[in-house]
């Protein structure tokens, strides 16, 4: 069902609610719409707590969503239950961010790499088998030296490569990385980030891969969708993002990466503030409670997504004008 | 860990009385090894080098390279057993490395204070933020109950938390990551040190929140005139903050100098490794990033020579057998390395064009082993 200009993934007006206590409910995910094409890299960026996490459990139907619709290689995700919807969601696979704690302790990483192909009863055991150190070589293990040893063996790098060897032996077509490299090292974060995009070539994966640190998300992206408070502010091609970011959270977030240049002037465009509670959003645009551009608008009126580019999507009211500067503040229009 | 204990205010380290043209820290051929069951360990193996007031170091280098311990050491925080340490380390004019713990007491939260890497451990969790201020500071500075309270309250608005009368009466738990942090750096700078140590200050935090804690330190920094020592293992972290920059390599400084020296010019593949690996946001999408193979070597079992040499791309056969000193370059730049690296990084540099530079070696290497290989593990 996958033609070429059908997206692989499709999420629509996706709405994910969390039971909060007294009656109260957080809605961790509000009206998120985007898709994905096959082979191509969605980055989901935002603070702690935007609901980044949230999403990929949803469109993996770990969660179910409260409302909207999740469509996975032509088959509606939302509509399916039980054996239906097991089946149907066999090409997604998922990698978290901490490695050794996703890993049973007690099994060997040959068990472990192996266990998609277990839950499937594909083949017999030694055609598992096989399957399985092919996977653990084509994440740079050895097979013979580290399938009989146990993940607390290794290290988060190290573990991390067997995430990803357990996720492909299931054969994905998609895999929702949720930070899988925000707890390593730079050093590491390197290898990994490089073995998920040489992964992704060889096996023609669609990854979505789930950080909050906009510079490794632009290394991996196609396209970017950035979250703020659970709702989405701006979708845009990874380059074009960087380049002209329209709106004003995505510029806070671009200006608190640190350069590794040290003659780049510090830039002020900061966010200021702590995230407001989710239980308790701002009206309006969430963002405006920090947004050094609102207007009286921004409390009244949820700003909507609406395309400004060929695929750039803002939410904003007054979204900035292409090429601003980072210095700038009349670079809105109206 | 708790954070430093602030216990009396000490009174016979004053500067006044030592020459201003002395360093405010001097380390000198610092050395800390553990005793483990595959023998003796050296995580800190003969470390030297010196901050003046007022300016700040910036200590990088991947997990296990020893950044924890240097700065433990130069705190005099180690385990009391299994602990073998030697060197000077050299607080305003005063040898601090053979002091008692009674008399450590007397210099931490006055004199240097340390930030440690996980906020949530390093905070009593059963202690409200408050008390954990003001006890603090009533030891120390002999200053009453009311008055204690605000200059907590100062103390919490100045490191930028909001309602910090309020915040007083939380505990640990109720506050965000950032938060918790700022609360950190509060308690470590209640006391006005000299010299403050911010283990990973932001590691496991959002990046706006990490740019928040680091305007925030650096401002204080500036406006107490305070020594500070940023440990991190990511280089982009310490590239605006401090004017001087050591990396380390399995317990040894590699490589020291001006910060925007060291990353437009490093000497040491090390450092140059990486400034490779940071994703930059001024490259296109999909650029692929320069990853060191392998992981640094196990400390029981180190090569011989230079310990990065498994690991190095330009390795020859000197480097397999003789350690490279660390000689200087000129103008405060220091390497250890026996073929530096003669290119310079330009400020947007890509990672293809130097890879395969020639590294300046005699003759015999060839392009191969000139590029750095990828996704090998150990
Ligand atoms: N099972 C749950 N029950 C109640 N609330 C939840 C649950 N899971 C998440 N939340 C809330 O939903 C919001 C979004 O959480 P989510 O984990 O998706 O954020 P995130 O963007 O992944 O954050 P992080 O960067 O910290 O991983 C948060 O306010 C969180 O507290
Ligand atoms: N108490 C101890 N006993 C034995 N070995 C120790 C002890 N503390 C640290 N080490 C060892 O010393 C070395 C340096 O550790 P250290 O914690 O200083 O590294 P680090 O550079 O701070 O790393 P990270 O980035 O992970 O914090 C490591 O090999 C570690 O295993
Ligand atoms: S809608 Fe208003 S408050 Fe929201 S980001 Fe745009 S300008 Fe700022
Ligand atoms: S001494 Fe040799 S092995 Fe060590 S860093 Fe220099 S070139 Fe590489
Ligand atoms: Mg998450
Ligand atoms: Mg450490």
């Amino acid at each position: 069902m996958t033609g070429t200009t059908e997206p692989l993934l499709s999420v629509e007006h996706l709405v994910v609610e969390f039971p909060a206590g007294r009656a109260r409910w957080v809605q961790a995910v509000s009206d998120v719409s985007f898709s994905v094409m096959e082979g191509e890299t969605l980055g989901l960026v935002g603070e702690s707590g935007c609901g980044k996490s949230t999403t990929g459990m949803a469109v993996a139907q770990i969660t179910r969503p409260t409302s909207g619709r999740v469509i996975f290689d032509g088959k509606e995700l939302t509509e399916l239950a039980g054996e239906k919807l097991r089946h149907a969601k066999k090409g997604i696979q998922l990698i978290f961010q901490d490695p050794i704690s996703s890993l049973n302790p007690r099994r060997t990483v040959a068990e472990i790499v192996a266990e998609p192909l277990e839950v499937w009863k594909v083949g017999d055991r030694r055609s598992r088998r096989n399957r399985a150190h092919e996977a653990m070589e084509a994440v740079g293990l050895d097979p013979r030296i580290s399938g009989s040893r146990r993940p607390h063996e290794f290290s988060g790098g190290q573990c991390q490569r067997i995430s990803i060897a357990r996720a492909l032996t299931a054969d994905p077509k998609l895999m929702i990385c949720d930070e899988p490299v925000s707890a390593l090292d730079v050093s590491v974060q390197a290898q990994i980030i490089n073995l998920l995009e040489d992964t992704k070539r060889r096996y023609g994966l669609t990854l979505v891969f789930i950080a909050h640190d906009l510079a490794v998300v632009k290394n991996v992206s196609d396209k970017i969708a950035v979250m703020y408070l659970g709702r989405l502010c701006e979708t845009a091609p990874a380059d074009e993002l960087y380049a002209n970011p329209a709106h004003p959270y995505t510029k806070a977030l671009l200006a608190s990466i640190p350069s590794p240049d040290p003659r780049a002037a510090t830039l002020t465009a900061r966010i200021q503030g702590d995230l407001p509670s989710p239980l308790a959003p701002p009206s309006g645009c969430r963002f405006r409670t920090r947004c050094k551009y609102a207007q009286p608008r921004c409390s009244e009126e949820i700003p909507r997504l609406s395309e400004i580019g060929p695929n750039h999507q803002v939410a904003c009211h007054f979204p900035l004008a292409a090429g601003a500067t980072m210095t700038t503040t009349a670079d809105k229009k109206g | 860990m708790r954070t430093a204990p602030l216990d009396t205010i000490s009174n016979d380290t004053g500067s006044s009385d030592r020459p201003a043209f002395k360093p405010l820290l001097l380390v000198e051929d610092l050395r800390c090894g553990f005793h483990t069951g595959q023998g003796l360990i050296h995580a800190v193996d003969g470390v030297s080098f010196s901050l003046e007031r007022g300016r700040a170091l910036g200590l990088v280098g991947e997990s296990g390279s020893g950044k924890t311990v240097l700065a433990r050491s130069i705190m005099g925080l180690l385990p009391r057993s299994g602990v073998t340490k030697s060197g000077q380390v050299n607080l305003d004019g005063q040898d601090i490395s053979q002091l008692s713990p009674r008399q450590l007491r007397h210099l931490w939260g006055a004199q240097l204070a340390m930030i440690f890497q996980d906020p949530m451990t390093a905070l009593n969790p059963v202690v409200r933020i408050g008390r954990q201020i003001t006890e603090h500071m009533r030891a120390h500075l002999g200053i009453g109950r009311a008055e204690a309270r605000s200059a907590a309250v100062a103390l919490l608005e100045s490191v930028g938390i909001p309602e910090p009368d309020r915040r007083l009466s939380s505990y640990p738990h109720q506050l965000s990551g950032g938060t918790r942090q700022r609360v950190m750096i509060a308690i470590a700078l209640a006391c006005g040190p000299k010299l403050l140590l911010a283990d990973e200050p932001t590691t496991g935090l959002d990046v706006t929140v990490q740019a928040q804690v680091l305007d925030l330190l650096a401002a204080q920094q500036a406006r107490r005139s305070m020594g500070l020592i940023l440990v991190t293992h990511d280089l982009a972290v310490v590239a605006g903050r401090a004017e001087e920059t050591a990396v380390m390599y399995a317990g040894k400084i590699v490589e020291k100098g001006p910060t925007s020296v060291l990353f437009h010019h490093p000497l040491m593949p090390y450092t140059e490794a990486l400034l490779r690996a940071i994703p930059r946001l001024d490259l296109p999408s999909h650029t692929r990033l320069g990853a060191i193979p392998g992981r640094p070597p196990d400390l029981s079992a180190l090569p011989p020579g230079c310990r990065f040499a498994p690991r190095c791309p330009y390795a020859q056969d000197r480097c397999r057998t003789q350690e490279p000193p660390l000689e200087e370059a000129g103008a405060g730049h220091f390497f250890a390395c026996w073929y530096p690296r003669k290119g310079s990084l330009p400020a947007s540099w890509s990672y293809t064009d130097s890879v395969t530079d020639l590294p300046r070696a005699p003759t015999s290497v060839t392009s191969s082993q000139a590029a750095i290989p990828e996704g090998q593990i150990q």
